[in-house]
């Protein structure tokens, strides 16, 4: 039972994956971009979490917790740019 | 796959992955259909995370499971999601109010925005206390 749970969440993270590029590629602003990268990096995360427990293996895990921090570092400094015109004064 | 699960755990993860899923879609079908960038916001950063802690959980319980101890790593990625996007969503937020992105026609009390808009960052804000308006 596990397999088709897991085949289902496959094609439903891939399928979000698809709708985060179109929202990229079409977003009217810039934070809607940013917004869109953000929801694009958590969704990797999502999609190598099932993949780890697919092939269950632990070594993939280190690989999401690198994804999570540097994607919300970009997130930060992105909009800090965009506020302060600078990202370290 | 080489692990065997007893009956009750397998239908937990499935139940568990298929949900988490479930809910990132919605997120990302929300990031698409919203009409403006504010209500955008709303889908990645609520439906989003839950859909991640849902998978997180369902993965902290298979590995804690095959390989007999726990493994607290996920719980770390749980946690740091769910300490980072409420953050993320309000950085984005201060960022759309400063550029002036436009909110759709029925938003109710639009002088709010503009009340969010006049307050400043905490290293200026002592300079206008003391000027009296």
């Amino acid at each position: 039972m596990l397999m088709p749970a897991l085949y289902i969440a496959f094609a439903l993270i891939s399928l979000a994956l698809l709708l985060n590029v179109i929202s990229l590629a079409r977003g009217p602003s810039i934070p809607d971009r940013v917004l869109s990268l953000d929801t694009l990096y958590i969704n990797s995360i999502a999609l190598i979490i099932v993949y780890g427990i697919a092939e269950a293996s632990t070594i993939n895990f280190e690989a999401a917790l690198l994804i999570a921090m540097l994607g919300f570092v970009s997130t930060a400094a992105l909009c800090k740019y965009m506020v302060r015109g600078d990202i370290i004064e | 796959m080489s692990v065997q699960l007893p009956y009750l755990l397998e239908l937990l993860l499935s139940v568990l992955l298929v949900f988490g899923a479930a809910l990132v879609l919605v997120g990302s079908i929300g990031l698409v259909k919203l009409p403006d960038f504010y209500t955008r916001l709303h889908a990645p950063t609520k439906a989003t995370t839950l859909g991640m802690g849902s998978l997180l959980i369902a993965s902290l319980i298979f590995t804690s499971y095959a390989t007999g101890d726990l493994h607290v790593q996920q719980l770390l990625i749980t946690l740091f999601l769910f300490i980072t996007a409420p953050i993320a969503a309000h950085m984005l937020a201060k960022t759309a109010l400063h550029l002036r992105i436009p909110s759709v026609e029925r938003t109710i009390h639009p002088e709010l925005q503009e009340q969010a808009r006049q307050r400043l960052a905490p290293e200026d804000r002592d300079t206008t206390q003391t000027d009296p308006k």
